[in-house]
């Protein structure tokens, strides 16, 4: 096994020599070990962050990491990689906007480009009950120090000349926001970059190694059975999205969580026309144009339960007739690909991080359509609330308990849109 | 999209029907007696099992009536639908389940 090097300039210049086909593997793919301190179920970005904060924040370097499959192939590689922390409650504020910062030193933590695009995110609205609520907003993310700006009609004709701003339109555009410092980034270099820089910091991952049960006594947990055999951990953390009721049934309890399809699509390659990321909740829509000059679209969920990864057509009908009514100038682009991924929807559209009923087991999830965004923040105090065994303050009020004692996060229209 | 039997109109796109999510969720027949758990258990907690789910869905654009049906949720195929009071067949679903 080649050793992990740094990424730089020259390490670029020395690998072209060779025609590049001397690259040091990313991270290794050792035998698992018969125990650690802590096993990390799910290898998406949750997942692979907290893995890696673990190691870095806590010192705690003997962990494994399982995935079922490789790394990175769940919602985090199917996501539209919309970045923004301008949501409603302090809650969401606070752990959004921490995984921004992060999120914006994330390429020099990481040595690897996560290519963190603040192109900047407008919100637009189409009557005047969506100005009000979108003006409230803009002054509850101002109160909490977050940058949000109203946008008016000419500024908005400004930053993003091809939108239909006809008042003849069938949702005319009224107005809008911005988050100046949202945007996007790549959404496999967050998986890649988290896995490659755990694995420097010691952290096992196992891919294609599935956790079929949990072994617990006495009401605390004593590790994982997978296809490769148990593997012991008085510690465990779960963060696998579409799939969290499915582990939570094995380990015992159930999860306010129903598992829907949410899906995306991409155009063929054209020039640059916008550079911006653009949403609409009234008409739900929400569209970015990725670096290599595709329009990234995201659909709505199916209203039904599901663990196939695909959506139904007609979701995608809807969504295009927005997008193409908000820019007339695409009806005429052609989609290449379309598909779907499994996102775990909490009552409340906030996450769930902490605690379970079983003493040392953690869960992560519940980030529904819109957890891209907080890899890094959630891996963050998640790490430590599995690290010290209590949350950090930032988790705590997403604890699971907030269902019993009704301190529910209602972010429900936080973004109006699923992204 | 799917293809689904109103038990009452028989069978109809799915765009003329709204998913109203899991069945035979029994309302408490003795609120004030239930512990806060209880309570979240009743509202919050959810069957999302992966294979088959009893769910209740509204023909809207049709009879406007509720229904059940019993459907797989990882290949989608309906493998019942059935009168709202009629008894269940299998999937998760339901208090307790
Ligand atoms: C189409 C689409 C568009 C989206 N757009 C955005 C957006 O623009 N912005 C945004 O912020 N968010 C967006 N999201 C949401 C975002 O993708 C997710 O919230 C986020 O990626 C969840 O990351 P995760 O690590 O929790 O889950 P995942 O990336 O899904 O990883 C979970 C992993 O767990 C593994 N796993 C499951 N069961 C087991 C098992 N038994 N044993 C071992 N491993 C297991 C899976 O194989 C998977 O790799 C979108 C999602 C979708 C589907
Ligand atoms: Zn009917």
């Amino acid at each position: 096994m080649k050793k992990n090097k740094r990424y730089s300039i020259f390490s670029l210049l020395r690998n072209a020599r060779n025609y590049h086909e001397n690259w040091a593997e990313a991270w290794r793919s050792p035998e698992p070990k018969p125990s650690y301190d802590a096993i990390i179920v799910g290898g998406g970005g949750h997942g692979l962050a907290t893995a890696y904060y673990l190691a870095k924040e806590h010192g705690i370097t003997n962990v494994a990491l399982v995935e079922k499959g490789p790394i990175g192939l769940g919602n985090t590689g199917r996501n539209t990689t919309v970045i923004r922390s301008n949501y409603l409650w302090d809650e969401s504020a606070a752990i959004y906007e921490l995984s921004l910062k992060l999120f914006e030193g994330l390429s020099q933590d990481l040595n690897f480009n996560v290519m963190l695009s603040q192109r900047g995110l407008i919100s637009i609205g189409h009557n005047q009950h969506d100005m009000r609520e979108i003006r409230r907003r803009v002054n509850a993310i101002r109160l909490n120090g977050i940058d949000s700006e109203m946008l008016s009609m000419a500024e908005l004709r400004e930053l993003v000349p091809i939108l239909n701003l006809s008042p003849n339109s069938r949702y005319p555009v009224i107005g809008g926001s911005i988050q100046r410092r949202g945007g996007i980034a790549r959404h496999d270099a967050v998986a890649w970059g988290y896995a490659r820089a755990a694995d420097d910091r010691g952290v096992d991952i196992l891919q294609h190694t599935e956790v079929t049960g949990f072994r617990i006594q006495g009401g605390r947990v004593e590790g994982v059975e997978t296809n490769r055999g148990f593997i012991a951990a008085p510690k465990i953390g779960v963060a696998v999205a579409g799939h969290s009721s499915v582990l939570a049934e094995k380990a015992g309890f159930r999860l306010p969580i129903e598992s829907h399809p949410l899906q995306a699509l991409v155009s063929e390659p054209l020039k640059p026309i916008f550079h911006t990321v653009i949403m609409s909740a009234t008409v739900h829509v929400y569209l970015n144009q990725s670096d290599r000059g595709e329009l990234v679209m995201g659909a709505g969920i199916d209203a039904f339960n599901s663990y196939a990864q695909r959506g139904s057509p007609m979701i995608l009908e809807d969504m295009l007739a927005a997008a193409v009514e908000l820019f007339p100038i695409f009806s005429r682009v052609k989609m290449m690909r379309q598909w779907g991924g499994i996102v775990d929807i909490c009552p409340d559209a906030s996450p769930i991080i902490g605690k379970t009923p079983v003493a040392g087991l953690y869960f992560n999830c519940g980030w529904g359509t819109g957890g891209f965004k907080s890899i890094p923040g959630s891996g963050f105090v998640f790490a430590h609330t599995i690290a010290q065994g209590e949350p950090h303050e930032i988790a705590a009020p997403f604890a699971l308990d907030r269902f019993t004692s009704g301190a529910l996060i209602d972010e429900h229209g936080a973004a109006g849109v699923a992204h | 999209m799917l293809h689904i039997e109103c038990p009452y109109c028989g069978p109809r796109d799915e765009i003329e029907f709204s998913c109203g999510g899991e069945a035979h969720i029994a309302r408490p027949s003795e609120p004030e007696a239930l512990s806060d758990a209880e309570w979240a258990d009743y509202l919050f907690m959810r069957a999302n099992p992966k294979g088959a789910l009893a769910e209740r869905w509204c023909h809207g654009l049709g009879c406007r009536r509720w229904f059940n049906v019993e459907r797989d949720t990882v290949s989608h195929e309906i493998l019942r639908t059935y009168k709202m009071g009629e008894p269940r067949g299998g999937g998760s679903g339901g208090a307790g389940a």
